[in-house]
Protein backbone atom coordinates (compact mmCIF):
# COMPACT_ATOMS: atom_id res chain seq x y z
CA UNK A 1 0.00 0.00 0.00
CA UNK A 2 2.85 2.45 0.53
CA UNK A 3 2.86 3.05 3.90
CA UNK A 4 5.23 2.66 6.17
CA UNK A 5 4.24 2.87 9.77
CA UNK A 6 8.16 2.99 10.90
CA UNK A 7 7.93 -0.24 12.88
CA UNK A 8 6.08 1.79 15.30
CA UNK A 9 3.77 0.93 17.91
CA UNK A 10 0.67 -0.04 17.11
CA UNK A 11 -0.83 3.58 18.00
CA UNK A 12 -4.40 2.52 16.93
CA UNK A 13 -5.64 -0.01 19.50
CA UNK A 14 -4.19 2.38 22.08
CA UNK A 15 -6.27 5.00 20.44
CA UNK A 16 -9.72 2.95 20.44
CA UNK A 17 -9.20 2.27 23.85
CA UNK A 18 -9.13 5.48 24.94
CA UNK A 19 -11.97 6.23 22.48
CA UNK A 20 -14.24 3.89 24.49
CA UNK A 21 -12.67 5.45 28.00
CA UNK A 22 -14.38 8.61 26.62
CA UNK A 23 -17.78 6.63 25.68
CA UNK A 24 -17.50 7.41 22.29
CA UNK A 25 -20.63 6.51 20.56
CA UNK A 26 -20.17 7.33 16.83
CA UNK A 27 -17.39 7.79 14.81
CA UNK A 28 -17.73 10.53 11.71
CA UNK A 29 -14.83 10.23 9.28
CA UNK A 30 -13.73 10.70 5.60
CA UNK A 31 -11.44 8.07 5.62
CA UNK A 32 -7.27 8.49 5.68
CA UNK A 33 -5.02 6.32 4.88
CA UNK A 34 -3.51 6.55 8.50
CA UNK A 35 -6.41 5.61 9.87
CA UNK A 36 -7.68 3.15 8.33
CA UNK A 37 -6.72 0.72 11.30
CA UNK A 38 -8.79 3.21 13.79
CA UNK A 39 -11.43 3.14 11.61
CA UNK A 40 -11.53 -1.10 11.54
CA UNK A 41 -10.95 -0.99 15.14
CA UNK A 42 -14.13 1.53 15.31
CA UNK A 43 -16.05 -0.17 13.03
CA UNK A 44 -15.59 -3.68 14.79
CA UNK A 45 -17.07 -2.02 17.62
CA UNK A 46 -20.25 -2.67 18.49
CA UNK A 47 -20.78 0.30 21.31
CA UNK A 48 -19.67 2.91 18.17
CA UNK A 49 -21.86 3.79 15.15
CA UNK A 50 -19.68 4.77 11.93
CA UNK A 51 -21.17 7.62 10.00
CA UNK A 52 -18.67 8.25 6.72
CA UNK A 53 -19.39 11.98 5.66
CA UNK A 54 -19.28 13.47 1.84
CA UNK A 55 -16.95 16.00 3.47
CA UNK A 56 -15.56 17.11 6.73
CA UNK A 57 -17.95 19.90 7.93
CA UNK A 58 -20.58 17.28 7.69
CA UNK A 59 -19.02 15.84 10.63
CA UNK A 60 -18.68 19.32 12.71
CA UNK A 61 -22.65 19.76 12.25
CA UNK A 62 -23.32 15.69 13.53
CA UNK A 63 -21.64 15.69 16.28
CA UNK A 64 -23.56 18.59 17.13
CA UNK A 65 -26.99 17.12 17.25
CA UNK A 66 -24.89 13.61 18.91
CA UNK A 67 -24.36 15.87 22.01
CA UNK A 68 -27.98 17.35 21.75
CA UNK A 69 -29.27 14.15 21.39
CA UNK A 70 -26.91 13.14 25.07
CA UNK A 71 -24.28 10.52 22.93
CA UNK A 72 -20.55 11.77 22.22
CA UNK A 73 -18.44 11.30 18.70
CA UNK A 74 -15.56 12.06 17.56
CA UNK A 75 -14.32 13.18 13.83
CA UNK A 76 -11.80 11.61 12.05
CA UNK A 77 -10.01 13.01 9.35
CA UNK A 78 -6.93 13.90 7.17
CA UNK A 79 -5.11 17.16 7.61
CA UNK A 80 -6.81 18.59 4.65
CA UNK A 81 -10.29 18.07 6.07
CA UNK A 82 -9.51 20.99 8.37
CA UNK A 83 -9.83 23.31 6.01
CA UNK A 84 -13.19 22.05 4.54
CA UNK A 85 -14.70 22.54 8.21
CA UNK A 86 -13.79 26.04 9.01
CA UNK A 87 -16.83 27.69 9.12
CA UNK A 88 -18.97 24.97 10.42
CA UNK A 89 -16.57 25.19 13.44
CA UNK A 90 -18.65 28.46 14.17
CA UNK A 91 -21.09 25.87 15.42
CA UNK A 92 -19.25 24.44 18.25
CA UNK A 93 -17.66 27.82 18.57
CA UNK A 94 -20.67 29.66 19.14
CA UNK A 95 -22.38 27.38 20.81
CA UNK A 96 -19.76 25.31 23.28
CA UNK A 97 -20.15 21.66 21.92
CA UNK A 98 -17.45 19.17 22.28
CA UNK A 99 -16.13 18.49 19.25
CA UNK A 100 -13.16 15.60 19.60
CA UNK A 101 -11.20 15.64 16.22
CA UNK A 102 -8.76 13.73 15.71
CA UNK A 103 -6.31 14.58 12.46
CA UNK A 104 -3.64 12.71 11.02
CA UNK A 105 -0.84 14.98 9.20
CA UNK A 106 -0.19 15.04 5.54
CA UNK A 107 1.97 17.41 4.09
CA UNK A 108 4.65 17.58 7.07
CA UNK A 109 7.33 15.17 7.11
CA UNK A 110 8.28 13.48 3.98
CA UNK A 111 5.33 14.54 1.80
CA UNK A 112 5.45 13.57 -1.75
CA UNK A 113 2.44 14.99 -3.42
CA UNK A 114 3.16 19.10 -3.32
CA UNK A 115 -0.74 19.79 -3.33
CA UNK A 116 -0.94 18.05 0.25
CA UNK A 117 1.71 20.97 1.88
CA UNK A 118 -0.35 23.85 1.89
CA UNK A 119 -3.25 22.40 4.23
CA UNK A 120 -0.82 20.47 6.16
CA UNK A 121 1.54 23.66 7.17
CA UNK A 122 -1.68 25.64 7.67
CA UNK A 123 -3.72 23.49 9.52
CA UNK A 124 -3.06 23.68 13.10
CA UNK A 125 -3.25 27.60 12.78
CA UNK A 126 -6.46 26.86 11.54
CA UNK A 127 -7.82 25.48 14.47
CA UNK A 128 -6.13 27.29 16.86
CA UNK A 129 -7.87 30.60 15.09
CA UNK A 130 -11.22 28.59 14.99
CA UNK A 131 -11.03 28.43 18.77
CA UNK A 132 -9.51 24.49 18.93
CA UNK A 133 -7.26 23.28 21.76
CA UNK A 134 -4.31 22.01 19.25
CA UNK A 135 -2.63 18.78 20.84
CA UNK A 136 0.45 17.40 18.46
CA UNK A 137 1.72 14.12 18.86
CA UNK A 138 4.92 13.24 17.69
CA UNK A 139 5.73 9.75 18.75
CA UNK A 140 3.40 6.68 18.38
CA UNK A 141 3.48 5.84 21.89
CA UNK A 142 2.48 9.42 22.69
CA UNK A 143 -1.24 9.16 20.61
CA UNK A 144 -3.39 7.24 23.11
CA UNK A 145 -2.76 9.32 26.34
CA UNK A 146 -3.14 12.60 24.06
CA UNK A 147 -6.62 11.37 23.11
CA UNK A 148 -7.13 10.70 26.52
CA UNK A 149 -5.98 14.08 27.39
CA UNK A 150 -8.01 16.49 24.59
CA UNK A 151 -11.29 13.85 25.55
CA UNK A 152 -11.42 15.20 28.61
CA UNK A 153 -11.13 18.63 27.61
CA UNK A 154 -13.52 18.24 25.17
CA UNK A 155 -16.33 16.59 26.83
CA UNK A 156 -15.83 17.64 30.10
CA UNK A 157 -15.02 21.30 29.41
CA UNK A 158 -17.27 21.76 26.26
CA UNK A 159 -14.14 22.83 24.21
CA UNK A 160 -13.40 21.83 20.68
CA UNK A 161 -9.74 19.56 20.25
CA UNK A 162 -8.12 18.58 17.69
CA UNK A 163 -5.02 15.79 18.30
CA UNK A 164 -2.88 16.13 15.55
CA UNK A 165 -1.17 12.92 14.76
CA UNK A 166 2.70 13.43 13.30
CA UNK A 167 2.94 11.86 9.14
CA UNK A 168 6.45 10.94 11.26
CA UNK A 169 4.04 8.69 12.88
CA UNK A 170 1.25 7.61 10.03
CA UNK A 171 4.27 7.83 7.41
CA UNK A 172 3.87 9.64 4.03
CA UNK A 173 2.46 7.61 0.98
CA UNK A 174 4.86 6.47 -1.78
CA UNK A 175 4.53 7.79 -4.96
CA UNK A 176 6.24 6.56 -8.51
CA UNK A 177 9.34 8.74 -8.37
CA UNK B 1 -29.94 45.57 -8.45
CA UNK B 2 -29.42 41.91 -8.77
CA UNK B 3 -32.23 41.30 -11.23
CA UNK B 4 -34.72 38.82 -9.10
CA UNK B 5 -35.54 35.76 -11.02
CA UNK B 6 -38.92 35.42 -12.36
CA UNK B 7 -39.81 31.82 -11.99
CA UNK B 8 -42.77 30.81 -10.56
CA UNK B 9 -41.88 31.05 -6.92
CA UNK B 10 -44.00 34.49 -6.77
CA UNK B 11 -47.01 32.55 -7.67
CA UNK B 12 -46.56 29.22 -5.27
CA UNK B 13 -49.81 29.15 -2.92
CA UNK B 14 -48.58 27.79 0.00
CA UNK B 15 -47.32 30.09 2.10
CA UNK B 16 -44.24 30.01 4.73
CA UNK B 17 -45.73 30.45 8.09
CA UNK B 18 -48.95 28.78 7.63
CA UNK B 19 -46.93 25.77 6.79
CA UNK B 20 -44.79 25.43 9.42
CA UNK B 21 -47.44 26.34 11.94
CA UNK B 22 -49.32 23.13 10.86
CA UNK B 23 -46.08 21.19 10.69
CA UNK B 24 -45.42 22.38 14.21
CA UNK B 25 -49.03 21.70 15.23
CA UNK B 26 -49.82 19.63 18.30
CA UNK B 27 -46.31 18.75 18.07
CA UNK B 28 -45.78 16.52 21.11
CA UNK B 29 -42.20 15.52 21.58
CA UNK B 30 -41.24 16.64 18.29
CA UNK B 31 -37.38 17.56 17.78
CA UNK B 32 -37.16 20.06 15.94
CA UNK B 33 -33.97 21.57 13.83
CA UNK B 34 -34.20 24.90 11.85
CA UNK B 35 -31.73 26.25 8.89
CA UNK B 36 -30.49 29.72 9.47
CA UNK B 37 -32.47 33.01 8.58
CA UNK B 38 -36.44 32.29 7.18
CA UNK B 39 -37.03 28.83 8.56
CA UNK B 40 -35.87 30.13 11.70
CA UNK B 41 -37.69 32.78 11.88
CA UNK B 42 -40.88 30.47 11.06
CA UNK B 43 -40.10 28.16 14.01
CA UNK B 44 -40.49 30.47 15.90
CA UNK B 45 -43.29 32.79 14.72
CA UNK B 46 -44.79 29.42 15.22
CA UNK B 47 -43.96 29.02 19.21
CA UNK B 48 -40.63 28.59 20.67
CA UNK B 49 -39.85 26.25 22.47
CA UNK B 50 -37.07 24.43 24.36
CA UNK B 51 -37.20 21.66 21.75
CA UNK B 52 -36.27 23.65 18.85
CA UNK B 53 -32.60 24.50 17.94
CA UNK B 54 -32.77 27.06 15.86
CA UNK B 55 -29.77 27.59 13.56
CA UNK B 56 -28.48 31.09 13.50
CA UNK B 57 -25.21 30.19 11.25
CA UNK B 58 -23.93 26.98 10.30
CA UNK B 59 -25.16 27.74 6.66
CA UNK B 60 -25.47 24.03 4.83
CA UNK B 61 -25.51 22.22 8.21
CA UNK B 62 -28.90 21.84 9.37
CA UNK B 63 -29.50 18.14 7.99
CA UNK B 64 -26.22 16.73 9.11
CA UNK B 65 -27.59 18.26 13.10
CA UNK B 66 -30.60 16.18 12.79
CA UNK B 67 -28.84 13.30 11.69
CA UNK B 68 -26.57 13.22 14.77
CA UNK B 69 -29.97 13.90 16.83
CA UNK B 70 -31.86 11.46 14.97
CA UNK B 71 -28.94 8.62 16.03
CA UNK B 72 -28.68 9.47 19.29
CA UNK B 73 -32.37 9.33 20.23
CA UNK B 74 -33.81 6.88 18.02
CA UNK B 75 -37.02 7.08 19.85
CA UNK B 76 -37.84 10.20 19.25
CA UNK B 77 -39.11 12.09 15.91
CA UNK B 78 -36.55 14.17 14.44
CA UNK B 79 -37.98 17.07 12.04
CA UNK B 80 -35.47 19.05 10.46
CA UNK B 81 -37.04 22.67 8.74
CA UNK B 82 -34.53 24.27 6.49
CA UNK B 83 -34.21 26.64 3.05
CA UNK B 84 -33.31 25.37 -0.08
CA UNK B 85 -30.16 27.78 0.02
CA UNK B 86 -28.74 26.36 3.15
CA UNK B 87 -29.93 22.64 1.98
CA UNK B 88 -28.12 23.18 -1.50
CA UNK B 89 -24.96 24.04 0.86
CA UNK B 90 -25.20 20.65 2.07
CA UNK B 91 -26.39 18.29 -0.91
CA UNK B 92 -23.74 15.96 0.50
CA UNK B 93 -25.24 15.19 3.70
CA UNK B 94 -28.35 14.11 1.77
CA UNK B 95 -26.37 10.90 0.62
CA UNK B 96 -24.78 10.87 4.09
CA UNK B 97 -28.42 10.68 5.66
CA UNK B 98 -29.61 7.90 3.00
CA UNK B 99 -27.01 5.93 3.81
CA UNK B 100 -27.30 5.86 7.58
CA UNK B 101 -31.10 5.34 6.68
CA UNK B 102 -32.61 7.00 10.26
CA UNK B 103 -36.28 5.90 10.50
CA UNK B 104 -37.19 8.79 12.66
CA UNK B 105 -35.82 11.77 10.84
CA UNK B 106 -37.91 14.04 8.18
CA UNK B 107 -36.10 16.76 6.22
CA UNK B 108 -38.28 19.54 4.83
CA UNK B 109 -37.34 22.20 2.89
CA UNK B 110 -38.97 25.44 2.63
CA UNK B 111 -38.33 25.96 -1.17
CA UNK B 112 -38.65 29.64 -2.02
CA UNK B 113 -36.24 29.83 -4.61
CA UNK B 114 -34.78 32.42 -3.26
CA UNK B 115 -32.01 33.60 -0.78
CA UNK B 116 -34.20 35.51 1.36
CA UNK B 117 -31.90 36.45 3.78
CA UNK B 118 -29.50 38.62 1.28
CA UNK B 119 -31.85 40.19 -0.73
CA UNK B 120 -33.77 37.38 -2.49
CA UNK B 121 -31.44 36.47 -5.21
CA UNK B 122 -32.38 33.50 -7.18
CA UNK B 123 -31.40 29.90 -6.03
CA UNK B 124 -30.72 26.98 -8.13
CA UNK B 125 -34.26 25.55 -7.48
CA UNK B 126 -35.25 28.62 -9.18
CA UNK B 127 -33.60 27.27 -12.08
CA UNK B 128 -32.69 23.69 -12.82
CA UNK B 129 -31.85 22.12 -9.44
CA UNK B 130 -34.74 19.62 -8.12
CA UNK B 131 -34.16 19.13 -3.94
CA UNK B 132 -36.05 15.84 -4.03
CA UNK B 133 -35.38 14.41 -7.08
CA UNK B 134 -31.54 15.15 -5.45
CA UNK B 135 -32.48 13.24 -2.22
CA UNK B 136 -34.32 10.20 -3.66
CA UNK B 137 -31.02 10.01 -6.06
CA UNK B 138 -28.94 10.07 -2.82
CA UNK B 139 -31.11 6.63 -1.57
CA UNK B 140 -34.07 8.86 0.35
CA UNK B 141 -36.68 5.87 0.66
CA UNK B 142 -39.36 8.81 0.54
CA UNK B 143 -38.97 12.06 -1.45
CA UNK B 144 -41.88 14.43 -2.06
CA UNK B 145 -42.44 17.15 -3.89
CA UNK B 146 -45.81 19.51 -2.28
CA UNK B 147 -46.96 22.46 -4.21
CA UNK B 148 -50.48 22.99 -2.72
CA UNK B 149 -52.68 22.22 0.24
CA UNK B 150 -53.99 18.94 -0.60
CA UNK B 151 -50.56 17.89 -0.72
CA UNK B 152 -49.54 19.04 1.88
CA UNK B 153 -52.31 17.29 3.88
CA UNK B 154 -51.54 14.18 2.53
CA UNK B 155 -47.43 14.60 3.47
CA UNK B 156 -47.90 15.93 6.90
CA UNK B 157 -48.56 12.29 8.68
CA UNK B 158 -45.47 10.96 6.44
CA UNK B 159 -43.23 13.97 7.74
CA UNK B 160 -44.56 13.25 11.15
CA UNK B 161 -44.88 9.55 11.59
CA UNK B 162 -43.27 7.39 8.36
CA UNK B 163 -40.32 5.40 8.70
CA UNK B 164 -38.18 7.32 6.94
CA UNK B 165 -35.26 9.14 6.43
CA UNK B 166 -38.17 11.23 4.90
CA UNK B 167 -37.77 14.54 2.35
CA UNK B 168 -40.13 16.71 1.55
CA UNK B 169 -38.98 19.72 -0.65
CA UNK B 170 -42.26 22.32 0.09
CA UNK B 171 -42.69 25.19 -3.03
CA UNK B 172 -43.39 28.53 -1.03
CA UNK B 173 -44.47 31.92 -2.14
CA UNK B 174 -41.57 34.69 -1.73
CA UNK B 175 -42.63 37.03 0.82
CA UNK B 176 -40.59 39.31 3.22
CA UNK B 177 -41.86 38.81 6.55
CA UNK B 178 -40.86 40.31 9.98
CA UNK B 179 -37.86 38.47 11.95
CA UNK B 180 -39.61 36.28 14.76
CA UNK B 181 -35.97 35.70 16.19
CA UNK B 182 -35.22 32.95 18.92
CA UNK B 183 -32.73 33.47 21.57
CA UNK B 184 -29.37 33.85 19.51
CA UNK B 185 -27.38 32.47 22.39
CA UNK B 186 -26.11 29.18 21.05
CA UNK B 187 -24.79 27.42 24.11
CA UNK B 188 -28.23 28.75 25.89
CA UNK B 189 -29.86 27.27 22.81
CA UNK B 190 -27.75 23.72 23.38
CA UNK B 191 -27.99 23.76 27.16
CA UNK B 192 -32.01 24.24 27.06
CA UNK B 193 -32.29 21.76 24.95
CA UNK B 194 -30.63 19.18 26.46
CA UNK B 195 -32.11 20.38 29.69
CA UNK B 196 -35.41 19.71 27.99
CA UNK B 197 -34.18 16.51 26.45
CA UNK B 198 -32.35 14.56 29.09
CA UNK B 199 -32.81 16.61 32.35
CA UNK B 200 -31.37 19.38 33.84
CA UNK B 201 -28.11 17.47 34.81
CA UNK B 202 -27.49 17.47 31.00
CA UNK B 203 -27.89 21.45 30.76
CA UNK B 204 -23.80 22.33 31.61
Amino acid sequence: MGIDHGGALPWPGGVHAALRRARVRHVAYVPDAGQAELIALCAGDGAMGMVPLTTEEEGVALLAGTWLGGERGVLLMQSSGVGNCVNMFSLARACRFPLLMLVTMRGQWGEQNPWQVPMGQAVAGILRLSGALVFEVERSDAVAETVDAAAAMAFSGAAMAAVLISQRIVGAKAFPQ
Amino acid sequence: MTPVATTPGAAYPLRRRAVVARLLGARGDLLVVSGLGAPTWDVSAAGDSPLNFPLWGAMGGAAMVGLGLSLAQPARRVLVLTGDGEMLMGLGALATIALKRPANLAIVVLDNERYGETGMQATHTAGAADLAAVAAGAGFPVALDVFDQDALDAALPRIRGEAGPVFVNIKVRVEDLPIVAPPRDGAYLKDRFRAALLGAAAAG
